[in-house]
């Protein structure tokens, strides 16, 4: 069982490393909504992105088109990146875990926990990221969100290329610390508790 | 790749730098342009509404400032930061994304005097009403709390008299309040005391001092902890409502645990304006590399010529946490184990003008308006910084006409005690 209060950056480098395919539950077309800038970031450092909103089939988001459920992926994916509210997590675990191949990682967005449905899904094998944006983290460990003065909490001594559209960054950088973001996570734990 | 936690000093020389992408240059390049091209008009439009990392416009950010906030926030640890003119400039800043006109904040009555103008003065047209409390009594910021209380801002070590802030204590009147603590932190460095790991919310710097330590550069940073939930009860409209400047953006919802520190930049900076200079921003950024070295040193020789200080029959008290018989004393070995700080005052038997001949006699003690240079500088407040004041409010704010303020440098400390011993004794 993953510690979900602090995941060590290894962990999450891991996952972001391996995966390939990242189907997006609530992926929204509203281009001020945090599940479009994550979308449309992923895609462009070269993940396979699938939206899935029942309420968007038949239109596309940054020309791929919109799935209404998991079962509709019709192929494996690697991750399952979940934009709902922490009460609204549980059906969409349940649904992951229908599939066949299982997904490797279930992935709860910012603000997101629910502790129940990922020990459902981790007994399975399943990894599980909470409370965390894989924009953010992919942004943090490359060092490319330190443009915003984030503090990345990695270091290196190489040159690293500038980077440009559609490229892949490296994550290898050394940590600075066990990626600790322990208020947010409190914050978070605080409200899902409350409901 | 292990999970490995580099060192306070590793942090202060390689934290927010790597080479140069392009150029490979080692030291951090000084990027002193205004704006940055963009690749197409996608790329441009994913810019401006924050959905890309990257740069477009120096008021807003740049590569040079961008080390700057990492190397400080890594320091402090913190989440994010944002570099910005001064230190004045840091306090409007954070002030803006958390008070709208009407509203109060608490301030330790202990603070720098320009901070005690910008907060009673400047602040006041802005509809912010600041209510004083006294670092002393921790119970007067609890009885300062309001409904329209909206934060409380300390120093981690107070100007001029070194006295040492019990953060922790404040930072439960804070969390009971549901507000956060903002601590300016310029005084101590975080080599000394990191007020996030005392319950601070938001730090503060003048980077002017001893964290650009040289005395050749104005500016300021302002860190966000990652600790404070700003989406209850819509107390922070800034951080928790749609943004109509950036068509409906959530900032805490879309940024998180660093969405202060964007807020600062994108709501704060962006309009008000206060950019830092990316040459500031180096010249502070090599300064910071030397600061363990510096402060350590800063400390030593403070603690040695405060003490004798003390023991010179022209001096009638001596105000340095870091002697053990101080007021303070317990606190900073609490808070600040490695040294008390470099800037202290002290107060003389002959008065006024003992302290006006002490200041006209010193050859290696600067006489100036300012703090935490790597030289030794004195001022005489009484007949200075706070001469408008009338007696009672000057012996009131720790400025007395008897009293001196010091901050000490890194020169020799013996040579720094000769020269008050010729200047006390002549
Ligand atoms: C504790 C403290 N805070 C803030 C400031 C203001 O900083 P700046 O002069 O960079 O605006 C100073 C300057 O003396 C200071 O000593």
């Amino acid at each position: 069982m993953m510690n979900h209060d602090a995941y060590p950056d290894n962990y999450i480098r891991g996952i972001l490393n391996g995966v390939k395919s990242i189907a997006m539950v609530g992926a929204s077309p509203v281009n001020v909504r945090p599940s479009y800038f994550a979308f449309k970031y992923l895609a462009q450092r070269g993940y396979d992105m699938i939206p899935v909103n029942p309420g968007h089939v038949g239109k596309e988001l940054l020309g791929k088109p919109f799935v209404a459920s998991l079962s509709d992926i019709g192929r494996p994916v690697d991750m399952i990146d979940i934009f709902r509210n922490s009460s609204h997590i549980m059906p969409v675990v349940e649904e992951a875990l229908a599939l066949d191949p299982l997904p490797k990682v279930i992935w709860m967005q910012l603000g997101a926990r629910d502790d129940v449905a990922a020990a459902k899904a981790e007994s399975v094998g399943i990894k599980v990221v909470m409370n965390r944006c894989p924009k953010i983290e992919y942004g943090r460990l490359s060092s490319e969100i330190s443009w915003m003065g984030v503090n990345s909490r990695t270091l290196s001594s190489k040159r690293a290329p500038a980077p440009t559209q559609g490229m892949r960054l490296s994550l290898n950088r050394m940590s600075v610390g066990g990626g600790d973001t322990a208020a947010s996570d409190r914050a978070a734990k605080n409200k899902s508790e409350q409901s | 790749m292990s999970d490995r936690l580099p060192g306070f000093s590793t942090l202060a020389v390689h934290a927010g730098a790597q080479p140069d992408p392009t150029t490979g240059a080692r030291a951090t390049p000084i990027y002193q342009t205004t704006s940055f091209v963009f690749n197409d008009a996608d790329h441009a439009a994913s810019l401006f509404g924050l959905q890309a990392f990257g740069n477009i416009y120096t008021r807003i950010g740049n590569p040079t400032n961008a080390v700057l906030e990492e190397r400080v926030a890594a320091l402090e640890g913190g989440t994010a930061a944002l570099a910005v003119a001064s230190g004045h400039a840091a306090q409007v800043v954070v002030l803006q994304q958390l008070l709208l006109p009407g509203d109060e904040f608490i301030a330790a009555r202990k603070l720098y005097g320009g901070s005690i103008n910008q907060f009673t003065h400047a602040f006041k047209s802005f509809g912010w009403n600041v209510v004083w409390a006294d670092s002393d009594d921790i119970a007067s910021f609890e009885r300062a709390v309001t409904p329209r209380t909206k934060a409380i801002f300390i120093e981690s070590i107070a100007n001029p008299g070194g006295s040492i802030t019990d953060i922790e204590a404040i930072s439960t009147v804070a969390r009971k309040a549901g507000v956060p603590l903002i601590v300016d932190n310029t005084l101590a460095s975080p080599y000394l005391i990191r007020p996030i790991d005392h319950g601070a919310d938001i730090v503060v710097h003048s980077l002017t001092k001893f964290l650009g330590g040289h005395g050749n550069s104005l500016g300021g940073i302002i860190v966000d902890a990652g600790t404070f939930d700003w989406s209850t009860g819509g107390k922070y409209p800034m951080l928790s409502e749609p943004r109509p400047e950036y068509h409906g953006i959530k900032l805490q919802e879309t940024f998180g645990n660093f969405a202060f520190a964007i807020a600062c930049r994108v709501l704060g900076l962006r309009d008000l304006g206060p950019a830092l200079s990316p040459f500031n921003a180096f010249m502070i950024l090599t300064g910071i590399e030397t600061l363990p070295l510096r402060m350590q040193r800063h400390c030593d020789n403070a603690k040695a010529v405060a003490e004798f200080l003390a023991g010179h029959p022209a001096v009638a008290s001596v105000s340095y946490a870091g002697l053990a018989s101080d007021k303070y004393n317990q606190l900073a070995r609490k808070y600040a184990p490695k040294g008390a700080g470099a800037v202290f005052t002290f107060s003389l038997k002959g008065g006024y003008d003992a302290g006006v001949s002490l200041v006209s006699k010193l050859q290696l003690f600067s006489h100036l308006a300012n703090v935490g240079d790597t030289r030794s500088l004195v001022i005489h407040p009484a007949s200075t910084t706070h001469s408008q004041l009338d007696d009672a409010a000057k012996i009131k704010s720790g400025a007395g006409p008897d009293v001196v303020r010091l901050s000490i440098g890194i020169e020799d400390k013996e040579d720094l005690i000769a020269d008050l011993e010729q200047a006390l004794g002549a």
